[in-house]
């Protein structure tokens, strides 16, 4: 299978040491969403993504606050703590989310989503949308990276970090299988709450979307 | 073709015998010692180790604890702990169930509960932290598990868009007079011939 993101150096590179590597790409959606930060009073964001000191340190330049979700994560507790023979259908969105994006009404003024629904578990990404419609404020931002259909299950997983304003470097970890791939149809009804979207096909064939509640 | 410097002196032998010109030189004051390198003798080290305090993985503690020296706790606390202007670290046994505010807070442990520290919190590798952290600086090694909101003090927080577009001559601090100022430029503020997404077209 043909890996699309960064350089195919890159790849062979990540390929023959084995050792995670970070690969940097340009990212349009990024860039809009950064600009968008910039007319936030007092902001409040929240990343969906695993811990990055690179987020935090690039958010918290803005002033107000950041929060961390690491919403994968979660998930895969929840999962393994299920009891044996339960399978995932088990996995109860309620329950789930009672105890995660467990926040007030319109407390966020953006939000960094990254490729979290392709990875969630199928259970979870609908609830999960709903959800994050109800913590954003109105004319609240969402940036979200969704993958093409060129992307196989045994496509990698990535940790998001800031680079730069524009930049994003992609860690790959062996945490998480790709789920499924969502066309532009599925994206513009998940996210139909949304007052708009806007999207951007990067040179990697990863479509990023910016949702404005 | 270059002029010769009024302190080369053609007459100045040209010494081939290091030993005969440390011996025409003057006494120098010797060297300066390295004090990156200084390492304190034995006695003074275990002073230093004296003064932060250990508490070991078996110790429970409930309720408030204080004090006003460094601590290393490796225990179970449930409660608060309150060191002051002191360095708190959270040892990798550290179960921490409680309100915690010190100067520094390492945390290797886990952690659950608001955390405060006047200058740096470092989150290692091992720790797991789920609940608010405030502070000025904050240190997060990659595989730290984190879980809540992150406030950072600044003092005269200037406004990070402002700050990007007008920036101030060194030295001089953004008070909230020199802010107000600035706010009376809103040209200044745009960055790119671009408006913003959000804006009405």
């Amino acid at each position: 299978m043909r890996w699309f993101r960064g350089t195919d150096e890159a790849q062979t590179k990540l390929r023959r040491t084995g050792a995670p590597q970070r690969i940097s790409r340009r990212s349009t959606g990024f860039t809009e969403f950064t600009r968008t930060l910039a007319s936030f009073n007092d902001l409040s964001v929240l990343d969906l993504g695993p811990t990055s000191s690179a987020n935090i340190s690039f958010l918290t330049q803005y002033g107000g606050r950041v929060y961390n979700e690491d919403i994968l994560r979660a998930a895969r507790e929840a999962v393994a703590g299920l009891r044996p023979g339960e399978g995932t259908e088990g996995l109860d969105p309620k329950r789930f989310f009672a105890e995660n994006l467990d926040h007030p009404e319109h407390r966020f003024d953006a939000i960094l989503c990254w490729d979290i629904p392709d990875y969630l578990h199928e259970a979870l990404v609908k609830p999960m949308v709903e959800r994050i419609s109800k913590i954003l404020r109105p004319k609240g931002i969402l940036l979200a990276f969704f993958h093409t259909k060129d992307a196989g299950p045994d496509f990698p997983y990535c940790r998001y970090h800031i680079a730069q304003g524009d930049v994003l470097e992609l860690e790959v970890v062996p945490d998480f299988r790709l789920q499924r791939i969502f066309n532009n149809r599925h994206i513009e009804n998940l996210f139909k709450d949304f007052s708009s979207l806007k999207f951007f096909l990067a040179r990697d064939n990863i479509r990023e979307v910016l949702a404005v509640r | 073709m270059w002029k010769s410097r009024p302190d080369d002196s053609p007459e100045r032998p040209q010494s081939n015998s290091s030993t005969v010109a440390n011996l025409a030189a003057p006494p120098t004051a010797p060297p300066p010692k390295d004090t990156r390198s200084y390492e304190p003798p034995p006695k003074l080290q275990d002073a230093l180790r004296a003064e932060v305090a250990h508490i070991g993985k078996s110790v429970k503690v409930k309720g408030e604890l204080a004090g006003s020296e460094d601590l290393y706790f490796d225990g179970e606390a449930e409660g608060s702990v309150d060191l002051h202007e002191h360095t708190l670290t959270i040892g990798p046994n550290g179960r921490i169930h409680a309100t915690l505010a010190a100067r520094e807070i390492v945390i290797h442990g886990k952690v659950e509960g608001t955390i405060c520290a006047s200058e740096k919190v470092e989150l290692k590798r091992s720790c797991s932290l789920t609940g608010d952290v405030c502070t000025k600086r904050i240190v997060i090694e990659d595989g730290a598990f984190f879980r809540g909101a992150i406030d950072i003090q600044k003092e005269g927080k200037p406004e990070f868009r402002k700050a990007a577009t007008v920036t101030p001559a060194a030295g001089t601090t953004i008070t909230p007079a020199s802010a107000a100022a600035i706010d009376e430029v809103p040209e200044l503020a745009v960055t790119g011939p671009q408006a913003s997404f959000l804006d009405d077209k």
